[in-house]
């Protein structure tokens, strides 16, 4: 068990800047997320925390240990891959049975150990088969078997579902979560999975091109994004951001853009603005917030209707409503949303405003 | 089942392709030499071991075997030595001036030997390598490297580098996950190359005629031996060359086929 410590971590491919000053603190036992588009730095993030990646520049820390120049294998670490690398020319039993062999553990604590960590992740039954022989999800399970029966210090999984089709990636989600939380092992997740991350994570990292942009619970991230790319990034449908003017009469602040009128309570103390709000937060009928818009497009998820329209000016808006709803293309409703449910930022730097 | 016939009949021109010379060979080798020179027979009337029996221990058949054998070895083991590590750097690591080496590499298996014979056995007099088995084997190894290197990098890229890395992360060092993950992967192919490798120095002859006198391996043997004998000789002396060979490589087929059995996914 350990506390990881990332500080001011720079890992440079040449031009291309794969990390870019990444400081970050993960506590003892926690599950964190890495969460980013492709290409972000995620997996250099980790490979970088494995030491199967040399840094350009920073420190990493388990507990108070500098290990940034350390050996993969001095660092009491283990590791899922994304293509699991489950070792084809060694059995199950050998497979996950190898860390410990490696580290001269007795044949009878071995044999004990891999029992315990098959029983962990229901093998037990495939002990005697070679990779070749299993499913996907089996060599799946095979290899986080052989990621704890170690005890490691910390734990990494680079996108260790993607490779499931879509029932067992939720079924291993719980079951991974469940089992991180029972060993209590401090766990780095990549991931470009947003629910996942947020069904996951005890906190989730969002990265983008090599930069920390947010580091927070789900909730905090999905209520409190910092800046634009966070607030676009997280949630599904994309946030819908409006530019608007602040009008300002004394009494009243409003922000005006493309045919809303949004009444504040405080000033931002900018003149222009970019209003987010979430597609499921907006509403059919009148509301606090109403306006008129055009439907073109319809998505139906059956639960959920995912309604795509036009505002006056032509500005396209998504809106998310509970239930199946039929409209017709060039249907003209009224939607509305309540200013509680705005976030506001600023639209040079995209860093959320506070209000 | 017209497809069957037309499959069966393929099999079977290709069957009599590859083995009528064969037979005739291995007949003609073990024929008696009024046989073979008696236009009325085909089948002989009996067989003899008789020419097969001279080659061997009277004209030294038996020690040029030997060289032969001692020659590829050689190769082989240097050719390995340096072109495994040479061939993996190609695989996994990207570097300056890899293109102009793949390249510089392919290029010395189009530079035919015959042209680099003579500075050759000027150089090696003047070292004391001519007329050696070592000598030999170092041209061979010349000749073998370059196809070490390319096929050993081929397949070390067909290897994912992520059962490796799975090996540093989970205790061993970057030689040892090597070594203990990859190499036993990569056997197949490599035991496949290392016949392929052995084939190449054995049946090589130019190089060995001129590079030695007294030492000669096997088939500048028979070249400059049997070819002044009787055609029975020198059927005789094909079967030499092809016995050796056909063991080595049914040998190592089964093998081959038992180990991809289980490394091959
Ligand atoms: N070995 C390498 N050499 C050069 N550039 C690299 C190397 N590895 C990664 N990069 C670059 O670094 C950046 C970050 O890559 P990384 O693999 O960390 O992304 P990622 O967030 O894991 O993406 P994905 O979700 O697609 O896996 C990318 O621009 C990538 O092209
Ligand atoms: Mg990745």
């Amino acid at each position: 068990m350990a506390r990881v410590r990332i500080e001011n971590l720079k890992k440079y491919f040449g031009e291309v800047k794969a990390l870019d000053g990444i400081t970050l603190e993960i506590e003892d036992g926690e599950f964190l997320v890495l969460l980013g588009p492709s290409g972000c730095g995620k997996t250099t993030l980790l490979r970088s925390v494995s030491g199967l990646e040399s840094v350009t520049s920073g420190k990493i820390f388990f507990n108070d240990r500098d290990v940034t120049n350390l050996q993969p294998k001095d660092r009491n670490i283990s590791m899922v891959f994304q293509s699991y690398a489950v070792w084809p020319h060694m059995k199950v039993r050998d497979n996950i049975g190898y860390p410990m062999k490696i580290k001269g553990h007795s044949k009878e604590e071995i044999e004990k150990r891999v029992k315990w960590a098959a029983n962990m992740l229901n093998i037990s039954e495939l002990l005697d088969r070679y990779p070749s022989q299993l499913s996907g999800g089996q060599r799946q399970r095979v290899a986080v078997a052989r990621a704890i029966v170690l005890n490691p210090a910390v734990l990494l999984m680079d996108e260790p579902l993607s490779n499931l089709d879509a029932l067992l990636r939720v079924k291993m989600r719980s079951e991974l979560k469940k089992l991180q939380e029972e060993l209590g092992v401090t766990t780095i997740y990549v991931t470009h999975d947003q629910v996942e991350a947020m069904t996951m994570g005890d906190r989730i990292a969002v990265m983008n091109r090599g930069k920390l942009q947010q580091v927070g619970t789900a909730s905090e991230i999905y209520h409190k994004p910092v800046n634009m790319f966070v607030a676009g990034f997280i949630g599904s449908p994309q946030m819908n951001f409006l530019r608007a003017k602040t009008v300002s009469d004394g009494a009243k602040t409003i922000l005006k853009g493309h045919g809303v009128d949004i009444p504040i309570s405080s000033d931002p103390g900018l003149e222009e603005v970019v209003v987010g709000i979430r597609p499921e937060h907006i509403g059919l009928g009148k509301g606090e917030v109403s306006f008129e818009a055009t439907v073109f497009f319809i998505e139906k998820l059956m639960s959920s209707t995912i309604i795509h329209a036009t505002l006056e000016d032509g500005k396209e808006i998504v809106s998310m409503i509970p239930g199946d709803h039929e409209f017709k293309n060039g249907e003209k409703v009224t939607m509305s949303f309540s200013t509680e449910k705005i976030h506001l930022f600023d639209p040079k730097t995209e860093r959320r405003i506070e209000t | 089942m017209l497809k069957k016939v037309f499959f069966w009949i393929a099999v079977i021109l290709i069957a009599v392709w590859f083995l009528t010379p064969i037979v005739m060979i291995f007949l003609a080798a073990f024929t008696p030499a009024e046989d073979y020179y008696n236009p009325h027979r085909i089948i002989p009337s009996h067989l003899t071991f008789e020419h097969l029996y001279k080659l061997l221990f009277l004209l030294d058949g038996w020690k040029s075997i030997i060289i032969s054998v001692e020659v590829a070895l050689i190769a082989i083991g240097l050719s390995f030595l340096i072109g495994l590590p040479a061939g993996y750097a190609m695989a996994r690591y990207k570097f300056k001036g890899k293109r102009a080496i793949n390249l510089t590499i392919l290029l010395t298996r189009s530079i035919p030997l015959i042209v680099v014979a003579v500075p050759l056995i000027v150089i090696y007099m003047k070292v004391g390598l001519s007329d050696t088995v070592l000598g030999v084997a170092l041209a061979h190894t010349a000749m073998i490297l370059p196809f070490v290197v390319l096929i050993t990098s081929s397949i070390f890229s067909g290897i994912s580098v992520e059962y490796e890395e799975a090996g540093m992360v989970f205790g061993l060092t970057h030689f040892q996950s090597f070594v203990k993950i990859t190499l036993p992967l990569a056997l197949p192919g490599l035991a496949a190359s290392a016949i392929y490798s052995f084939i190449m120095s054995w049946n090589e002859v130019f190089v060995a005629s001129i590079l030695t006198l007294t030492n000669r391996t096997l088939p500048a043997h028979i070249l400059n031996t049997a070819m002044a004998s009787p055609d029975y000789f020198k059927f005789a002396a094909g079967v030499m060359m092809a016995v050796p060979a056909m063991i080595f490589i049914f040998f190592t087929r089964k093998y081959l086929i038992s180990m991809w059995g289980i490394s091959l996914k």
